[in-house]
């Protein structure tokens, strides 16, 4: 009968090949094991060696391993069970180095002996099927790796990219890249953030309800932040970067069916389906942001909007009211299932800011609400809000401010002031694409 | 990117798993299809009822011919596919590797499938076909 936890088709080896280009089959069969299998394979390194740091570094070296090895001897027949021999391998190697030093390194390397992965030679590749054959223990392992990877003694920078490096299988030439900065700077982030962790002594566990609750929290923040930068790049040319956008969905989901019963997990899920589901009408053709009202709706990803409205759904399901995932989901919601902009349900979606600044007070959900306001209620009562903000100086710097003053001074026939307001917006706006928006929206007011 | 892994077998192939219990399959496929979802790459997949069961429509004649299936000559049949939303064609195949139920006499094709925004956007019909994707959700 079929195997049902491994490779069941015994397909030969690729071809060998050698040298130069044609590595390439070779390499890119690694990178697919690799986003398949990286989370598991460090989250059952740390279990092994109970440092997280270490398991990271010992997966790496597999990897590097795997990219020399199966170019030239092929793509072996169960390709995570030879990853993790290797790790276990090296795992070994690193703790009797270490033994000489230390008994608990000692006994460490002899429990991992009786593993049966110090036979020599090239690795068979099936002894650890085992380990990665139980669906709860992988998942509790995924699960304390992303807990880790969000710990709070880390950093916000620092918890992204060792998120995307431990549990999303990107290399730091991909994070570097997604986020516009140099390579060593990934790599030093990742260092420093490895070393933070050992120093504070962080376990490789999954904590007790209480503070699983609260760390999850800081997960979810993680996530968001990584779709944002892929929704709305900070600086560079490019408006939108897809991929983290769609790579922060992918952890969602996984999330998700690690803590199936937090609301907020779903809810945020559905954030990010019903957000990148407009993603498709957000550019022109020649990569001018598109703004809300004036997007082609007949491009929204209905897919993704299905998806997003039934994650939403299922965290409402669970029945203990939503929290600010879930309100800005419900916006999106609202957006993604109004034919126009005029036929939006502006009410409600005052109604769900009103609730999102009680739970989570914050000036910007308060401009987000001043914009819904100025949809539902005239200009007029909007800009009273917007005018509030600015008297409180809680969102100087911030673009959105002056651009949304703009457009309700501009709305309301006060089309000098409106100028002004634009011209303040375009100063304090990081991204090009955005600056030739407002200057657009500025050269159009009515004289 | 989309990808469908098309699942074809002999009657060899598909032999090899007569005697396989009715819930020892669900188990299977339905660990290899959690597998899929928990990686968030699952996309839509239906199976194929009996070969026998089905009739073929031949066109070497002038008049399609209408016979009971199966297809007499061909060695392999089609028994169901999955549509996967993937990184790359190589992590296409390394799912397809996983598949259960299979050994000798199956094979996997492994095909991608073009998005609509690949085709012609000004054409009368790919607009149709879009709209009708939009009302249905399919794009």
């Amino acid at each position: 009968m079929a195997r049902v936890d491994g490779p069941a088709v015994t397909s030969p080896a690729r071809p060998v090949t050698r040298g130069g280009r044609e590595d390439e089959p070779g390499r890119r069969a690694v990178e697919a094991v690799w986003r398949i299998e990286s989370a598991r394979i460090v989250g059952a390194l740390a279990r092994y060696t109970g440092d997280v740091a270490l398991a990271e570094d010992l997966a790496q070296e597999a990897l590097a391993e795997a990219l020399v090895s199966w170019p030239r001897d092929g793509v072996p027949t169960n390709p995570s069970g030879w990853l993790l021999t290797v790790g276990r391998r090296r795992a070994i190697d690193a703790f009797r180095r270490r033994a000489a030093l230390d008994e608990r390194y000692a006994a460490l390397a002899r429990g991992l002996d009786e593993g049966g992965t110090t036979t020599g030679g090239p690795p068979a590749g099936t002894e650890d099927v085992d380990v990665l054959g139980d669906p709860d223990r992988m998942d509790d392992d995924v699960l304390a790796l992303v807990l880790v990877a969000c710990h709070p003694v880390l950093s916000r920078e620092a918890q992204v990219a060792l998120t995307l490096r431990v549990v999303g299988g990107l290399s730091s030439d991909e994070i570097a890249r997604a986020f516009l900065v140099p390579t060593a700077t990934v790599q030093a982030r990742i260092t420093r953030a490895k070393r933070t962790l050992a120093a504070a002594g962080v376990p490789f566990a999954v904590p007790p309800r209480e503070e699983r609750r609260e760390r999850l929290a800081g997960v979810l923040a993680v996530l968001y932040v990584i779709f944002t930068e892929g929704s709305t790049a900070t600086s560079g040319d490019e408006w939108l970067r897809p991929d983290l956008a769609h790579e922060a969905t992918r952890l969602a989901l996984v999330l998700v069916g690690l803590v199936p019963d937090e609301p907020e997990a779903h809810a945020l899920l559905a954030l990010l389906e019903l957000t990148a589901a407009r993603f498709g009408a957000r550019t022109g053709p020649d990569g001018e942001p598109v703004l809300l009202a004036d997007q082609d709706r007949r491009r929204w990803d209905r897919s993704a909007i299905r998806r997003g409205r039934a994650a939403l759904a299922r965290a409402d399901a669970l029945g203990r009211g939503r929290g600010a995932y879930g309100l800005q989901a419900a916006v999106a919601e609202c957006h993604a299932v109004a034919p126009s902009v005029a036929e939006t349900d502006w009410d409600r979606v005052v109604l769900l800011y009103e609730a999102l600044g009680r739970l989570a007070p914050s000036p910007v959900v308060d401009l987000n609400r001043a914009v819904a306001v100025s949809m539902a209620q005239g200009p007029e009562a909007a800009l009273r809000i917007v005018d509030e903000l600015v008297a409180t100086d809680r969102l100087s710097g911030f673009h959105l401010l002056p651009s949304v003053r703009a457009e309700l001074l501009g709305r309301l026939g006060r089309t000098d002031e409106a100028r002004a307001e634009y011209e303040l917006a375009v100063r304090l706006c990081p991204n090009p694409r955005e600056r030739d928006l407002l200057r657009r929206k500025s050269a159009a007011l009515r004289p | 990117m989309k990808y469908m892994l098309i699942m074809r077998s002999t009657d060899e192939g598909a032999a090899a798993f007569e005697n396989v219990s009715f819930d020892e399959m669900l188990d299977a496929m339905g660990r290899f299809n959690d597998e899929l979802i928990r990686a968030g790459v699952l996309l839509a997949a239906e199976g194929l009822d009996d070969a026998s069961k089905g009739v073929v429509v031949d066109f070497s004649t002038e008049t399609p011919v209408v016979t009971d299936g199966p297809y007499g000559e061909t060695k392999e049949l089609f028994g169901g596919y999955y549509v996967l939303d993937v990184a790359s064609q190589e992590e296409a195949v390394e799912w397809a590797k996983r598949l259960p139920m299979a050994g000798p006499g199956t094979k996997v094709e492994v095909r991608r499938v073009p998005t609509i925004d690949e085709f012609p956007q000004d054409n009368e019909w790919i607009r149709k076909e879009r709209a009708w994707r939009e009302s249905t959700g399919q794009l």
